[in-house]
């Protein structure tokens, strides 16, 4: 009677789940969310990224990542490398500090919390007399200099945190020697600059904010020298050389200060506003570079011209007659030059710029002409433009593979092909089994395609539907081309660019078949596209028709936006996938599901007026059903009057909010009135959140919205004979069985495909069905099209009889074939009171038996909650806690893989990636020596994939028995560009 | 029998296998207690305690046992009143105020057959409209007397469920003493729904079961999503706000309920709803095919083979069978099959019937 009762322990089971089933979130892909802190370390040749949530993590060569969480969950303001060491050290906006130390164990490195320390002052002094500004680790690698805003210097020793007290740097010690009249004018100042010496670490040199410089010597605890700066300071720069210091100004200015023999420099050398001379923003951070042959690099954050360029987020290299001020999309956050770390060398040259804005990584090339970008190989922005939505791709065979990243390079020419520049630490993860994708739709019209084979995120190909569509905004026109003499010299650099000229090119579904390179995307104003893959540039007219899903229904306005304006005129395509025929929705309404037959060559797609089906070889619409309830306005009507009931509702809870927030000021003010007291609390009674109890009915809104699309070749109408079928399941809780007629290869072009709607099963439950399979006579669910033509996949038994699955949002329920009775059924909804929002097929194989798979179903449920069903029989295997359910865009955002892993956002620029199998697991690896690391490693070692030794972890890499016939893959992909 | 010009009703009297036929005046019937004294009069039982009922128009067995009823009944017959008379100690309760369009045969068969004991139930709901299933209080025998478990049927009316739930908070008894802890509660009635209508539920009472599950630890959400899930058989436990109105249980019933000792509150299992029928839950299987464009059609059950899971629910039961949770709790959680579940009403044979009447749950 209980199911979940009924299959009690049976051991054997068991044991086989704990070989399939694993769950692990393994890494996160692209870019951190409200990055607030950069560190760099020369010597690991690693980058430290913080974030405001308190995460903090590390790249190195690509594949060397680790992550670390502070418990206090605290904006990381600063981070610090300890020099020489795998250590380094955090500021949070607590004042609190952490040291985290890469440690090895088992032969990799984990980063690891050692150590937190907050600075406490005397009992009864002000906060800000701890308050630390600015962190220098000592190159000694024994203490800690904390700048606070006391003026004051504290020392703390390393590891411990131990506060040394004599030898903290006080204001008054440092303005001892100060001239009288200079000293009266600086009644508070706090540390801005912390700087070593470079050749002398007995001396460090401490910056004060309202201008004054001082060398400090260590050992006699005295200033050994005085620059009197009259400027508010920002910043400290020392030459390689230490004869010289540079300091740049809240007003724009930078200064050069000799380090000579006086005590006392009342001047600097050079001072200099570089965009002056109108009034100019602070220049907050500052490099001098020194090289070999020729001028130093000058590298500054900021200084713009207030009143016209003040709102630009600027980094500027000067170099000799060379100058570009590199325009950022987004706030800079902080920013370092990679140089010859070798503390011996006697200059700088550096080679590159890294630059971590709010919303990308940009990494300038210094070395080769016109600076050019890297194009990184991880932290890629997948928000350049929002995500809405993601299409996974397994196992993608090395033809078509290296067809995407052919046609991606020609799109990334402009970038360096400098070897990239972070290259610490040694990567350890095994190659990635097989080579995945992952294509993300974006909101202005782009498909990018991403290697999500290994733990590297890259970008490998952008492709955009725009061109086909006449918008307002022309991608070719440049707003405004910069003339040769422009002042100043700006340079736009990073891709992310949030704002879409038009929503409606928004991609809301993709579909990619692997084998054939055909590729079918559709979008927001109700637009479907099919595309193929074509090596060569083409000009071509794209196709285009009509698909009124309306049909009979008469006399309804539609009151969505309009659909999109094709061209009719040839439009050119690069090198990639092209489209050749585009259909469009009447309504263009959002296009809510998609179907792609590469064999039959026919795409089904739905939205939430009916679905239709297209011929995509003779270009011809076969047929089209509308699934609307004539009684739906809702539906009928389009997105604004949703709209209209949304503001309608947040009115509403304004008011309501008001009202509470009237009562309980009403209840401050009159807190002896007691009558007030109880009106208030009545009124808030009165507003409770409640839940309407009522059964589905076919009269509800959107019931006819089309949910999923599914193509089968199997017993529709008799048992006898099978024939290709569409199904077509709704929100409603109904599913539409079409029975099709496709001519055979030799007469595919002369006969019409024919469909006949065959079945029609109305779920009494009414919920709304999101996948629907069909299981062969084994139990297995259909081969994808084309999937046994290539032979990666056994036939599909067509002796046996085949059952139909139908996943609703409540429940699983089998149906038998052809004639439809029910079979099995699991509950969800009624028992456990979650919903199922994404349900795959996911093959799991055994991590003890090489040659052992079975597939089963993956779900995701409203409550984020991860569970495995088994095929064919609907039993609960196991679940696991996933997504925070109230993280609604994460559990939207979630997608599967075929082989047990997964995808879902954990902010609008971040993929975690999770995996429910024992076998297919891509985490990092990796492990960072200080032994390893000579002095002057900064030349680019390669990457670390290739000195990687390779210590394969106990992963087992065979591939199980479907997989094994996979890898003689490759010359699958029938080359499709025959336009 | 009596020919009557217009304003008479021709009526016809059943008692056990005897019938008569009076008429009554349609416009002045008189009182209940007179139409009573009447048929006892006519059937010659003067001093026999009876159960009145009739046949409404929908051909439904309704109870006469007011005034109001009586002038319904008399209003409402066209073009014969049709009366049916039992002892009252053998009155089989379960007759009155189903759904005939599938029970008709049975409820003549059982009043017909005056030695099919039944027990009295203690509650005898008056109003002739109230006598469609729309709701019931089932398990009363295995729940503490501060719960109330209710069945409503949404099958078959088309009247919205009609109710509300919000978040809240009940005060416990725990080992550590009294302790609040968040609940569900219903907040709202829709006056004229479902839940209104049945007076079973009210506003405030805390929801601690939906069909079996205890609420405990979901959320609104969750809980809402349940409800709706089952709203086609909804069995909600509640503990009512208003504890006055309970069904208090004392001598008689544990004589009918067997099981009352070794279901008592120690023993207490929240997650058996004694009354849950898996053929009943599959209420919602009921889902419709219609293939080739032609008519609408259910979707059988395949046939289960035998490592089928559904094998246990296999059942075409009659929907009759298990009204107002008259069911032997013999068959509780055995496997159903058609003939066993109707014995209830077909098997008649005196020795079963003293077995039988320690399973069955009295209301």
């Amino acid at each position: 009677m209980r199911r979940f009762l009924r299959h009690g322990h049976d051991p054997v089971r068991e044991r086989l789940k704990r070989d399939l089933f694993q769950f692990n979130k393994t890494v996160e892909h692209g870019f951190p969310h409200q990055p607030s802190a950069l560190g760099y370390s020369p010597f690991l040749h690693l980058m430290a990224i913080g974030t405001r949530s308190g995460a903090i993590k590390l790249y190195g060569a690509p594949g060397v990542e680790f992550m670390g969480l502070h418990e206090e969950n605290n904006t990381v303001m600063q981070i610090h490398f300890i020099p020489g060491q795998c250590q380094l050290v955090t500021l949070l906006d607590d004042n609190s500090l952490h040291l985290w130390s890469l440690k090895q164990r088992s032969g990799a490195s984990e980063l690891q919390e050692e150590q937190r320390f907050t600075l406490r002052g005397p009992p009864g002094s002000p906060p800000s007399a701890t308050q630390i500004t600015v962190v220098l680790p000592h190159s000694s690698r024994e203490v800690l200099y904390l700048g606070t805003e006391s003026g004051n210097v504290f020392v703390v020793e390393l590891p411990s945190f131990r506060l040394l007290e004599d030898r903290t740097i006080t204001s008054e010690a440092v303005l001892q020697r100060v001239p009288e009249d200079y000293r009266n004018r600086r009644s508070f100042e706090l540390v801005e600059a912390l700087r070593e010496h470079p050749r002398n670490p007995g001396h460090i040199l401490i910056g004060y904010s309202r201008g004054l410089i001082v060398l400090w010597d260590l050992h006699n605890k005295r200033v050994s020298r005085h620059f009197l700066g009259s400027q508010q300071l920002e910043n400290l720069f020392w030459q390689k050389d230490g004869h010289q210091i540079i300091s740049c100004h809240y007003d724009g200015s930078y200064a050069q200060w000799p380090v000579s023999n006086d005590d006392r420099q009342l001047e600097p050398l050079e001072s200099k506003v570089p965009y002056g001379p109108f009034p100019c923003k602070a220049i907050s951070k500052i490099y001098w570079q020194t090289t070999k042959n020729g001028p130093p690099y000058i590298i500054f954050q900021g200084g713009m011209p207030r009143a016209s360029y003040g709102d630009r987020h600027s980094i500027s290299v000067v170099h000799g007659s060379q100058q570009i001020a590199f325009d950022f999309t987004s706030r800079v956050i902080d920013f370092f030059v990679v140089c010859n770390a070798d503390p011996a060398a006697e200059f700088d040259d550096p080679s590159a710029m890294v630059v971590l804005a709010e919303e990308e990584l940009v990494v300038i090339d210094l070395k080769s002409a016109g600076w050019p970008a890297v194009h990184p190989p991880y932290l890629a922005s997948l928000h350049c433009s929002a995500i809405t939505c993601s299409h996974h791709v397994s196992n993608i065979p090395l033809k078509l593979w290296e067809r995407v990243i052919s046609a991606g390079s020609k799109q990334n020419s402009h970038y360096s092909d400098m070897p990239w520049p972070i290259d610490g630490g040694t990567n350890l993860a095994p190659d990635p089994p097989q080579r995945d994708l992952l294509l993300t739709g974006h909101e202005d019209g782009t498909v990018r395609f991403w290697d999500a084979s290994g733990v590297c995120l890259r970008l490998l190909y952008k492709l955009s539907t725009v061109r086909v569509f006449l918008t307002d905004a022309d991608p070719n026109d440049n707003m405004n081309p910069l003339g040769e003499d422009e002042w100043p010299p700006l340079r736009k650099v990073g891709s992310f660019d949030p704002y879409s000229d038009d929503p409606r090119l928004g991609i809301q579904k993709i579909y990619l078949c692997k084998y054939s390179g055909y590729l079918t995307v559709a979008g927001t104003a109700g637009q479907i596209l099919v595309m193929e893959l074509n090596d060569e540039e083409s000009e071509h007219v794209v196709d285009h028709a009509e698909a009124d899903l309306l049909q009979d229904q008469e006399g309804y306005k539609w009151k969505g936006h309009e659909r999109l304006k094709a061209r009719d005129e040839p439009v050119r395509f690069e090198p990639g996938f092209q489209p050749f025929v585009l259909v469009q929705c009447q309504p263009p309404a959002v296009v809510t599901s998609l179907a792609l037959h590469s064999e039959w060559k026919l795409v089904a797609f739905g939205t939430s007026h009916g679905f239709g089906l297209f011929d995509h070889q003779q270009k011809r619409l076969v047929f089209v059903k509308c699934t609307l309830h004539p009684s739906d306005q809702l539906a009928l009507e389009g997105p604004l009057s949703r709209v209209k009931s949304l503001k309608k509702s947040l009115r509403q809870s304004f008011r309501r909010i008001r009202r509470s927030r009237v009562s309980s000021r009403k209840r401050r003010v009159q807190e002896a009135n007691s009558k007030f007291d109880q009106d208030a609390l009545q009124e808030m009674e009165l507003a409770p959140i409640q839940r309407k109890i009522e059964a589905r009915s076919a009269e509800d809104s959107f019931t006819g919205f089309v949910r999923t699309l599914y193509f089968a070749d199997t017993f529709l109408r008799d048992s006898s004979r099978h024939c290709p079928s569409l199904w077509a399941g709704t929100n409603g809780g109904t599913v539409y069985a079409f029975c099709l007629r496709v001519p055979p290869a030799e007469r595919r072009m002369d006969e019409p495909v024919r469909a006949e709607q065959a079945k029609e099963i109305q779920l009494m439950h009414r919920a709304p069905v999101v996948g629907i399979l069909v299981l062969d006579g084994h139990g297995t669910p259909l081969p994808e099209p084309l999937e046994v033509a290539h032979d990666l996949s056994k036939s599909p038994d067509m002796q046996g009889s085949h059952q139909l699955l139908v996943v609703s949002e409540e429940q699983f329920k089998v149906f038998t074939l052809p004639k439809v009775s029910s079979k099995l059924k699991l509950k969800l909804t009624a028992l456990e009171g979650c919903r199922v929002r994404k349900v795959t097929v996911a093959n799991f194989g055994s991590c003890k038996t090489e040659d052992y798979s079975e597939n089963n179903l993956a779900i995701l449920t409203n409550l984020g909650d991860i569970q495995i069903i088994s095929l064919p029989f609907l039993k609960l295997q196991i679940r696991y806690p996933c997504i925070r359910k109230e993280d609604v865009s994460g559990i939207a955002s979630c997608v599967f893989t075929k082989y047990g892993q997964g995808f879902y956002l954990i902010s609008p620029s971040e993929f975690e990636r999770f995996s429910l199998s024992t076998k297919w697991l891509v985490e990092p690896r990796c492990v960072v020596d200080t032994q390893e690391i000579t002095g002057n490693n900064y030349l680019h070692n390669k990457s670390g994939m290739e000195k990687a030794t390779r210590k394969s972890r106990v992963i087992a890499l065979s591939y199980g028995e479907r997989n094994s016939r996979r890898i003689h893959v490759g010359h699958g992909l029938s080359n499709g560009g025959g336009k | 029998t009596t020919r009557s010009p217009c304003g008479t009703l021709e009526t016809k009297g059943m008692f056990g296998a005897e019938f008569r036929r009076f008429s009554l005046e349609r416009t002045k019937p008189g009182k209940f207690e007179e139409f009573y004294g009447l048929l006892q009069h006519v059937h010659k039982i003067p001093n026999v305690e009876v159960l009145v009922g009739y046949i409404d128009i929908h051909g439904d067995l309704l109870p006469i046992n007011n005034d109001d009823n009586y002038h319904k009944a008399v209003s409402t017959a066209n073009p014969l009143l049709r009366i049916f008379i039992q002892r009252k100690e053998d009155a089989d309760y379960s007759a009155f105020g189903t759904d005939t369009m599938t029970r008709k045969k049975n409820v003549l068969s059982n009043v017909l057959r005056p030695d099919n004991h039944k027990k009295k139930p203690h509650i005898v709901i008056s109003m002739p409209r109230d006598f469609r299933p729309v709701s019931s209080i089932i398990d009363v025998d295995i729940l503490p007397e501060t719960h109330r478990r209710v069945r409503l049927y949404k099958y078959g009316t088309d009247k919205p469920l009609g109710f509300y739930i919000r978040d809240g908070s009940s005060v416990r008894v725990t080992p550590h003493g009294l302790e609040k802890v968040p609940g569900i509660f219903i907040s709202r009635l829709v006056p004229g729904g479902l839940a209104q209508s049945t007076g079973l539920l009210a506003v405030n009472d805390e929801v601690l079961e939906v069909n079996g599950i205890e609420v405990s630890g979901k959320s609104l959400d969750q809980v809402t999503d349940m409800m709706i899930a089952n709203s086609r058989n909804l069995i909600i436990t509640v503990r009512p706000a208003n504890q006055r109105n309970n069904v208090v249980r004392n001598s008689r019933t544990s004589g009918s309920s067997g099981q009352s000792t070794d279901t008592s509150l120690p023993g207490y299992t929240p997650h058996t709803v004694q009354n849950f029928h898996p053929e009943e839950d599959d209420s919602d299987e009921d889902d419709i095919i219609i293939e080739d464009n032609g008519e609408p059609q259910q979707i059988p059950k395949a046939v289960p083979t035998s490592e089928s899971l559904e094998s246990l629910t296999q059942i075409e039961l009659l929907h009759d069978s298990t009204q107002n949770g008259f069911i032997p709790f013999s068959e509780v959680n055995l496997c159903h099959s058609a003939g066993n579940v109707s014995m209830e009403y077909e098997i008649h044979d005196p020795d079963k019937k003293s077995l039988e009447d320690g399973a069955i749950i009295t209301l």
